[in-house]
C-alpha cells in the first residue's frame, strides 16, 4: 500500500472517515436531525466532487480500479443516496422515529457501492457487496416496532445471505481454475477455449449478482422487501444498489470474461427476457403500489440487461443510461409515494390512488410521468433509456430478444395505464394530507428531470456515459 | 421564414402555459372555465392562421423538403423539421379542425374544462409535430406521445364505457407502435443515420426491406385502422366526446395513410412492391366487409366509425396502386375525409347533445323540427357516399382509377363499395332524418344554433370548394408525389 494507493481511493476514505464521525457524533447527541442529515449530505458532496476531481489509474495491486465508468457510477450513486436521506429522515422523523443512525447506514451502503462499482478483483467485489449489502439489511428494517418492516429485512438478509453463497462459490471456483482474483489474470485464461470450471464459476457469479439486481428468476425477494420496508427506504433500494450492482457485473463480465461473451451473452439475454415478462405478467396481479413497482424494476432491470447483454461499448453506454436514467424515475416515484397520506394512512395500494388528480394535480401529474417513463412511453425520459437499449440490442444482431423486450412492454402498459386511470378517471374519496415540502420538491423536480428536461440533458448525458463505456470496447 | 415550422407546432404551447397560470393564480369557477376556451380558441386560430401562410408560402414546383430546420440532438439525432407536398395540407388540416373541435365543445364539456382545452391543444402539437418530423425517432416521439392525451380524452370526458375503450385504444395502438420502434432502431442501426431524407434514398437489402416494412405497416395499420385490426377504432370512437371523434377521425387516422407514404414506400420500394397484394385485398375487404358492418349498426356514432374505415381502404388502396391518380386521390382522400368525417361526428354530436342517446331507432323526423340540421346532414352524407360536387367524389374516383391501373379487379371490387356506402349512408339519413316524429321525446327538439352554424358553416364550403376545385391541392401535391411515384418505379425497375 503506497500513498498513490490511497490517492486514488479518497472518495472512499473521505465516506468511510466522514461515516465514522459522524457515528461518533451521533452516539454522543443520541438522536440526528435536519442538521445531522445535512452533515451526511454534505459528505457524500465531497466525496463525489473527489471521485470527479481525482486521478485515474489502479490501487492496490489492480483491487480497485478508477475510471471513467467507476467516477460516472460513483457520481450518481452518491447522488442518489444524498437525496436519501432528507427524504428518509423526514419520513421517520414525522412518524416518531429520530434515528441519527439513519444516515449514516445510508453513507456506508454508498460506500460500499462505490466499492463495488471500483472493484477489479473478486475480493473488492465481495467486500463492497457485503458492505452495502448488510448497510441495507439494516435499513430495510428500519422500523423495528413494525412486523412487516422487520419481517422486510430477516427475508432480505436470508435471502442476501444465500445469494452472497452463490456469489463465493462461483469466485471459488473461478479462484481455483483461473489461478487468481483480478480480473485481468481471469481474462487471459479465458482466452481462446475458457474451462469448464471457469464457466461453471462464472453461471454461480451471474446467479449471485442477479440476485442483487432483482433479476428472475433470483427476484423472488424484491416483492415482499419492497413492501414491507419503509417507503423512502424502497426508492433508494430500487435505485443506487441496482445502478451499482449492475455496473459490477457489467465490469466483472467484460473485464474478466469479455473472451467468454458467446458463453455467458445467452445466459444473460435469458435472464432478461424472463425478467421483462415476470415483471410484466405478475404486475397485473398487483394491488399494492410497492409491490407493483418491484415487479416494475424487475421488468426494467431486464431491459438493462438486455443492454448489457448486447457487450461493448454501446452495449454498456446503453445499461448507463437505462440504470441512470431509471434512477431518477424510481426515487421521484418513492419520493411521491412517501408523501402521500389520506385519513391519517399512507397510500400504498392502487385504489388509494382514487381521484389523486383532483386533489393533488402536481403529485399525480408526476406519478403518471413516473410510470409512463417506466412504461417506456416517449417523450419521458425512460422512452430513451429503452432507446440505447433496444439500439445496442439490435447493432448487437440481438434482434428478437429486442422484440420480444418490446412486446413485453406493451403487456405491463397495462398497469401503468391502471394507475393513471384511477388517479385521472375514478372520484376522490376523502382529502389527502399536504406532503412535506422535501419529498414534494425531489419528486416534482425528478418529474421535470423525466420531462421536458431530459430532451436537453441527453445531450451532455450521452457523451459522458459513452466516455465511461469507453475503454469497453 | 426559418422557425416557421417550429412556431407552428409549439404555439399551441403557448396555450397550454397561459392555461396553467391561469390554473394556479385565477379563482376556481365559472369565469376562468370561459377564459381557458378562449385562450384556446385564441391559440387554435393563431396556429391556423400560420398554417396558412404556411401553404400559401411553399413552393408547389419544388417537390423536394422546405422550410428546413436542424438542431443537433444526441448521439447523432437531429430536431430536424420540413415539410414536402404529401405533408404540407395536413397541417392546416390539424389546425383547421382544432378551433371547430374547441367551439364545438364550448357547451358540451362542464367539467375539467382547463384540463380538456390543455389536453386538446397538447393534441395539436404532437400532431402537427408528427407531420413536421423529418428525422425518425423525432417521428417517432411526436406519433406515441399523442397517445396519452388521447387515452385521456376517451378516459376522463368519454361515454359509459369509456375507461374499456380507452385501455383499448391506448394498447393496440401501442402494440403496433413498438414493433415500428425496432424497425426505426434497427434502420439507424443498419444505415447509420435517423434523417428521412436520407433514409428515403437509402438501400435496405431487399430481404431486411420486408421485416422493416412489416414493422411500420403493423404500426400503421392499427392507426388507420385497416381490416382486421381495425376493432379498437368503433369502441374508441363510440366512447370519445364529440370533439375527441373529431380529433380521431379527422387527424390521427391519417397519421396512418401518411406515415405508408412517407416511410414504407420510398423506404422500403420492393418490399412495397411485394406486399402490394396484400394490402389490395385488406384494402377491399375492408370497403366491403366494414361497409356492411355498418350498415347493421344500431348506433349512429358506431355506424359513422365503420364507415371510415371503409373509406380508410380507398387510401391504402390509392396509396399502393403506384400511379400518379391513385397517390394524388389517397392525399385527396384523406384531406377530405378528415373534414367530411369530422362534420359527420360533429352532426352526431348536435343531437347527442340535446337527447344524450346516439341510437339510431331513437331518432326519425328530425326534417320538421331541424331543417337545416337536415340540409347540413344531407350535404355530409351525400358527400360520405362520394357524390359528385363533393370532395369525396374527388377522392374516390381517383384511388379507383389509380388501382384500375393496377389492378383492375381490386378497383372492380372497390366500386361495389361506393354502392354499399350509399346503402348504409342514405338508410341512416332516412331513418334520422325523413318521417313523421313518432317518438315525443323530439317534439321541443330544437334546429342549430349560431355557434353550431359556426361550427358548419367552415365545414360546408370546404367539402363544396374542394369538391369543385380539387386543383388546390394537386397543385401543391403534385411535385412531391410524381418524385415518389417516380422514385418508387426507378427502385422497382432498378
Amino acid at each position: 500500500m503506497t500513498l498513490a494507493d490511497l490517492n486514488l481511493v479518497r472518495p472512499e476514505l473521505i465516506l468511510a472517515v466522514g461515516a465514522l464521525l459522524l457515528l461518533l457524533v451521533g452516539a454522543f447527541r443520541g438522536k440526528g436531525g435536519p442538521v445531522f442529515d445535512l452533515a451526511a449530505m454534505l459528505v457524500l458532496a465531497v466525496a463525489g466532487a473527489a471521485a470527479v476531481t481525482g486521478d485515474q489509474g489502479r490501487a492496490f495491486a489492480g483491487g480497485v480500479v478508477v475510471d471513467n465508468l467507476s467516477t460516472f457510477a460513483k457520481v450518481a450513486i452518491y447522488a442518489a443516496s444524498a437525496l436519501a436521506i432528507p427524504l428518509g429522515g423526514g419520513w421517520l422523523r414525522a412518524r416518531g422515529d429520530d434515528k441519527f443512525e439513519f444516515a449514516i447506514l445510508v453513507l456506508l451502503a454508498a460506500l460500499g457501492m462505490g466499492m463495488m462499482v471500483s472493484a477489479g478483483d473478486l475480493i473488492s467485489l465481495y467486500i463492497g457487496i457485503e458492505l452495502h449489502s448488510l448497510a441495507l439489511y439494516v435499513l430495510a428494517a428500519f422500523r423495528r416496532d413494525d412486523a412487516k418492516s422487520s419481517e422486510a429485512g430477516l427475508k432480505y438478509f436470508v435471502l442476501g445471505a444465500l445469494s452472497s453463497g452463490l456469489l463465493l462459490y462461483g469466485a471459488s471456483l473461478i479462484y481455483g481454475f483461473a489461478g487468481s482474483t483480478h480480473f485481468d489474470v481471469i481474462a487471459a485464461s479465458v482466452q481462446g477455449q475458457a474451462h469448464t470450471g471457469v464457466l461453471f464459476g462464472l453461471i454461480f457469479l451471474i446467479s449471485g449478482l442477479a440476485f442483487k439486481v432483482s433479476a428472475a428468476p433470483f427476484h423472488m425477494w424484491t416483492p415482499d422487501v419492497y413492501e414491507g420496508a419503509p417507503t423512502p427506504v424502497v426508492g433508494f433500494f430500487a435505485g443506487a444498489p441496482k445502478l451499482a450492482a449492475m455496473v459490477l457485473l457489467a465490469r466483472a463480465l467484460s473485464e474478466g470474461f469479455g473472451a467468454a461473451i458467446g458463453q455467458w451473452q445467452q445466459v444473460i439475454v435469458v435472464i432478461a427476457l424472463l425478467s421483462v415478462f415476470v415483471g410484466a405478467f405478475a404486475g397485473l396481479a398487483q394491488k399494492n403500489l410497492k409491490r407493483l413497482w418491484a415487479y416494475s424494476s424487475i421488468a426494467n432491470i431486464g431491459y438493462a440487461l438486455l443492454g448489457l447483454a448486447a457487450g461493448g461499448e454501446s452495449g454498456m453506454q446503453a445499461m448507463l443510461m437505462f440504470m441512470v436514467l431509471y434512477l431518477i424515475d424510481v426515487t421521484g416515484f418513492f419520493a411521491c409515494l412517501s408523501a402521500l397520506r389520506r385519513d391519517g394512512k399512507p397510500m400504498e395500494t392502487i385504489d388509494d390512488m382514487a381521484g389523486l388528480f383532483r386533489e393533488r394535480p402536481g403529485l399525480a401529474l408526476a406519478i403518471t410521468a413516473f410510470s409512463l417513463s417506466a412504461l417506456g412511453l416517449p417523450p419521458f425520459s425512460g422512452f430513451f433509456a429503452k432507446f440505447f437499449v433496444f439500439k445496442a440490442a439490435l447493432g448487437a444482431g440481438l434482434v428478437w430478444p429486442a422484440v420480444l423486450g418490446l412486446v413485453g412492454s406493451v403487456v405491463a402498459a397495462f398497469y401503468y395505464l391502471r394507475l393513471i386511470k384511477v388517479m385521472w378517471f375514478d372520484p376522490a374519496p376523502g382529502a389527502v394530507e399536504k406532503p412535506p415540502a422535501t419529498a414534494m420538491a425531489i419528486a416534482l423536480t425528478a418529474a421535470l428531470f423525466a420531462f421536458p428536461v431530459v430532451l436537453i440533458a441527453l445531450a451532455w448525458l450521452e457523451p459522458l456515459a459513452l466516455a465511461a463505456s469507453a475503454a469497453f470496447g | 421564414m426559418s422557425g416557421l415550422l417550429s412556431l407552428i407546432t409549439f404555439l399551441p404551447m403557448a396555450g397550454v402555459a397561459a392555461i396553467l397560470a391561469l390554473r394556479f393564480l385565477g379563482q376556481p369557477g365559472e369565469a376562468r372555465d370561459t377564459a381557458s376556451k378562449w385562450i384556446a380558441l385564441a391559440t387554435t386560430l393563431a396556429t391556423f392562421a400560420l398554417s396558412v401562410k404556411l401553404t400559401l408560402d411553399f413552393d408547389p414546383a419544388n417537390p423536394g423538403f422546405q422550410f428546413m430546420e436542424e438542431i443537433p440532438w444526441f448521439a447523432g439525432l437531429s430536431y430536424r423539421m420540413a415539410v414536402d407536398g404529401i405533408s404540407v395540407l395536413f397541417v392546416p388540416l390539424t389546425a383547421f379542425l382544432l378551433p371547430l373541435c374547441i367551439i364545438a365543445s364550448w357547451k358540451t364539456i362542464e367539467k375539467r374544462v382547463l384540463e380538456y382545452m390543455i389536453a386538446f391543444l397538447i393534441l395539436e402539437t404532437l400532431v402537427i409535430g408528427v407531420f413536421c418530423a423529418l428525422d425518425l425517432v423525432l417521428f417517432y416521439l411526436f406519433f406515441e406521445a399523442g397517445l396519452v392525451p388521447m387515452f385521456l380524452i376517451i378516459g376522463i370526458w368519454g361515454g359509459k364505457n369509456r375507461v374499456y375503450a380507452a385501455f383499448k385504444f391506448f394498447l393496440y395502438t401501442l402494440l403496433g407502435s413498438v414493433l415500428m420502434l425496432a424497425a426505426i432502431l434497427a434502420m439507424i442501426g443498419i444505415s447509420g443515420t435517423s434523417s428521412i431524407p436520407e433514409l428515403m434514398h437509402y438501400p435496405f437489402d431487399p430481404a431486411i426491406q420486408t421485416w422493416l416494412w412489416l414493422a411500420f405497416f403493423a404500426s400503421f395499420a392499427v392507426k388507420m385502422p385497416m381490416w382486421p385490426v381495425h376493432t379498437w377504432l368503433p369502441d374508441a370512437h363510440v366512447e370519445a366526446p364529440t370533439a375527441g371523434s373529431v380529433i380521431l377521425a379527422g387527424i390521427l387516422l391519417k397519421m396512418g395513410g401518411y406515415g405508408l407514404m412517407r416511410f414504407s414506400i420510398p423506404m422500403f420500394p420492393q418490399a412495397s412492391h411485394l406486399f402490394t397484394p396484400l394490402v389490395f385485398a385488406l384494402s377491399v375487404i375492408a370497403i366491403i366487409y366494414t361497409s356492411l358492418v355498418a350498415f347493421r349498426q344500431t348506433d349512429i356514432k358506431k355506424l359513422i366509425a365503420y364507415s371510415s374505415v371503409a373509406h380508410m381502404g380507398f387510401v391504402t388502396m390509392g396509396i399502393f396502386s403506384g400511379n400518379v391518380q391513385g397517390e394524388q386521390g389517397a392525399i385527396f382522400q384523406m384531406l377530405s375525409h378528415g373534414v367530411i368525417a369530422s362534420a359527420l361526428f360533429l352532426c352526431v354530436g348536435v343531437v347527442y347533445d340535446r337527447m344524450h342517446t346516439r341510437e339510431i331507432a331513437f331518432y326519425g323526423g328530425l326534417v320538421n323540427r331541424m331543417p337545416f340540421y337536415a340540409a347540413v346532414f344531407m350535404l355530409f352524407t351525400m358527400g360520405n357516399v362520394g357524390l359528385p360536387g363533393t370532395s369525396g367524389f374527388v377522392g374516390e374516383i381517383l384511388t379507383m382509377a389509380g388501382a384500375y391501373g393496377a389492378s383492375t379487379w381490386t378497383a372492380l371490387f372497390a366500386a361495389t363499395g361506393v354502392i354499399l356506402s350509399a346503402v348504409y349512408a342514405l338508410s341512416l339519413y332516412r331513418r334520422v332524418i325523413f318521417g313523421e316524429i313518432t317518438n315525443p321525446a323530439l317534439a321541443q327538439i330544437t334546429d342549430l344554433d349560431w355557434r353550431e352554424m359556426v361550427v358548419f358553416t367552415p365545414l360546408v364550403l370546404s367539402t363544396l370548394y374542394l369538391g369543385v376545385q380539387p386543383d388546390v391541392v394537386f397543385h401543391i401535391t403534385g411535385a412531391s408525389v410524381d418524385a415518389l411515384v417516380g422514385a418508387w418505379r426507378a427502385a422497382i425497375a432498378g
